[in-house]
């Protein structure tokens, strides 16, 4: 069963989890769209403002593993700091390398509407792929 | 996405069906799963089997890949499953555990009947709402510091004992006794200590629960009373959660440590989720100390509530503790992976068993059981969803000669958490349960309709499946009069 919540990114809906399938015309507006995607499971985005930012800088053996790491790195910021992601500029991305700037602010209980909790971003059906029209495209399960 | 399974089972009998070896290539072992031929059906539908299948990849698993009747689907293991490697050439794999490492189920038995609660119910829950932090984003009342949350870590449930949480009985009857000796928290990274000092004493969210039940059914009267459950009427509580934060990052970290194991090892998996390392390896060691970390953490979590809990009672009852009761029962974990002795082809062997979603359910006469329990078994708590309460069995040798001495943990979800959202929404679902007389308290509506009962099996149907296949005997029914959610 698949929602769909608008072009950039879908939510797919399991038994027990949740997944999303992100696109983007390069990969990292494929990533970039994955992460407003996990947000958007946690928080009606429009009630984000963007007040703060934070840089983020990760290493990982292949793609794949780079978008578990960067989603399993926001959902850490989350649990933390109590951040709410909006907008992401991934401005590097390959060689096993990410850095990427995520903006936001901190959850406000009168204002943000907290939905379900994230517990990780799983390896399981995890994929990054390009189709024949060159749109990226990339799948990832959480655990929730 | 939930594409019909291709595969085919044979029938043992009425409660168990096999996956055979042939079903798939590199399977080391057939598949098992309990489950009445009505449940299967739903089964069917989805990718659980196929899960079953690839746990019986793993290097060294013994016996078969086991699924409880409970079984829906997972990431790596399915949600239900249970695989016993060897110690000598076998591995250890996070994804066994899952990512709330020792989520658990705690019961407290009281002295009160439900006439004496029900008039008080709505203050009852109010308080407990107030003192046990619950919901997404929550943080703890406990306030520790790196060193003392190591010590959390390496102590579990002896730490909060020493802060004056909790009771010298309440080890007793805790699984492992509330500590995991494997425990090193310099296995543990910064990160994951981070996430755990604020959330230490929080119910959390999701499917994690506190709920005051009313025993309505006793099915072995003696062994009930051997639990401190003497009647129906009587007042139990049930908490339900894990390791929080803490335990997520474990498994993230872990995850990704023996994926890359996999590779220097040569080990050859279906699926990323199932990277493990051999048990022995500098590796599977390390998993297993800071999975073990996060278990301790896990039982001083449920420790701390369980103190609030009967701090709340004395509040509103205005009674003393002793004359209300609240002595812990037994306090099992559903997420984990033990070093145990078992018996396979008639030769008794240390394995290490993964339980992802299901209970150790020990026969009477276990060594690891303390001597309360030695006559009659290991007591197996078994919630359900939030309307149709939860169960109370026993374990059995049925279980230890077959299942690795592990039965069911709870209903298990039928439904996606959107699906349940569509069709009912949170003030619906309050409101149902209000006319059945269940009190509700919750941080987020949309959680409720989440964790609403129709996204569940029937608790019922599971319970009765793991009974009359022997791998455990229900002993007592309770179902709810206050909950609260996360």
């Amino acid at each position: 069963m698949v929602t769909v919540v608008g072009k950039d990114f879908e939510v797919i809906n399991h038994t027990a989890d949740v997944g999303v399938v992100a696109y983007g015309a390069n990969l990292s507006q494929a990533f970039a769209n994955a992460a407003r995607a996990l947000f958007s499971l946690i928080t009606e985005p429009e009630s984000v403002e963007e007040t703060l930012s934070r840089e983020i800088e990760l290493r990982a053996p292949d793609e794949e593993s780079l978008l578990v790491e960067w989603l399993n790195e926001l959902i850490y910021l989350f649990d933390t700091e109590n951040i709410l992601f909006k907008r992401f500029e991934v401005s590097e991305l390959g060689g096993g390398r990410l850095r990427a700037r995520g903006y936001g602010e901190k959850v406000n209980r009168s204002r943000h509407q907290l939905k379900t909790g994230i517990k990780a971003a799983t390896y399981h059906m995890l994929s990054v792929s390009q189709d024949e029209d060159d749109v990226y495209r990339v799948k990832v399960i959480f655990d929730i | 996405m939930a594409a019909l399974w291709k595969g085919k089972v044979n029938r043992i009998d009425d409660y168990r069906w096999e996956i055979p070896t042939s079903y798939k290539s590199g399977m080391r072992v057939a598949g098992l799963i309990y489950a009445s031929e009505a449940m299967l059906e739903h089964i069917w539908e989805e990718h659980v089997f196929e899960q079953v299948a690839n746990v019986a990849f793993l290097p060294g698993i013994v016996g078969r890949s086991l699924a409880m009747p409970d079984i829906h689907w997972g990431y790596g293991f399915p949600i239900g499953g249970v695989a016993a490697t060897r110690l000598s050439d076998g591995v250890i794999s996070p994804g066994g555990v899952g990512f709330d490492i020792n989520c658990g189920v705690r019961l407290l038995r009281t002295n009160l009947t439900v006439d004496e609660v029900k008039p008080k119910i709505e203050s009852l829950i109010n308080e407990l709402y107030v003192s046990v932090p619950s919901g997404l984003g929550s943080e703890g009342k406990i306030r520790v510091k790196e060193k003392e949350l190591n010590q959390v870590l390496a102590q579990g449930s002896r730490w909060a004992l020493e802060q004056g949480f909790g009771t010298a009985e309440d080890i007793v009857v805790t699984e492992e006794s509330g500590r995991m000796k494997q425990a090193n928290p310099d296995k543990i990274s910064t990160k994951a200590k981070k996430r755990g000092i604020p959330q230490l004493g929080t119910l959390g969210s999701g499917n994690h629960f506190l709920e005051i039940e009313v025993v309505d059914e006793i099915y072995e009267p003696e062994s009930a009373k051997a639990m401190g459950i003497s009647g129906v009427g009587q007042i139990l509580v049930l908490i339900h959660t894990g390791s929080r934060g803490l335990g997520h990052e474990v498994c993230g970290d872990y995850v990704r440590l023996l994926g890359e194991a996999v590779k220097r090892y040569g080990i050859n998996l279906p699926d990323r989720q199932l990277a493990c390392a051999p048990v022995s390896s500098p590796e599977g060691q390390a998993y297993l100390a800071a999975m073990a970390c996060a278990a301790n953490y896990a039982w001083t979590n449920r420790q701390c509530i369980a103190h609030w809990t009967r701090e709340s009672f004395v509040k509103v009852l205005g009674k003393s503790q002793r004359e209300i009761g609240l002595e812990q029962v037994y306090d099992v974990c559903h997420n984990i992976a033990k070093i145990e002795e078992h018996t396979v082809n008639g030769k008794r062997e240390a394995l290490c068993v993964h339980r992802k979603g299901a209970t150790r359910a020990f026969p009477a006469g276990h060594r690891d059981l303390p001597d309360r329990y030695r006559g009659i078994g290991q007591p197996v708590l078994i919630p359900g969803d939030m309307g149709r309460g939860s169960y109370i069995a026993l374990g059995t040798e049925r279980a230890m000669a077959e299942s690795f001495g592990s039965t069911c943990h709870g209903a298990g979800r039928v439904q996606s958490r959107a699906a349940a959202k569509r069709s009912l929404r949170g003030v619906e679902v309050a409101r149902q349960l209000a006319s059945r007389g269940i009190t509700v308290k919750t941080g987020s509506l949309s959680s409720l309709a989440e964790e609403a009962s129709q996204a569940y099996k029937d608790v019922t149907e599971v319970v009765e499946v793991t009974d009359k296949a022997g791998i455990s005997r229900k002993i007592v029914r309770a179902t709810p009069i206050g909950v609260i959610k996360g």
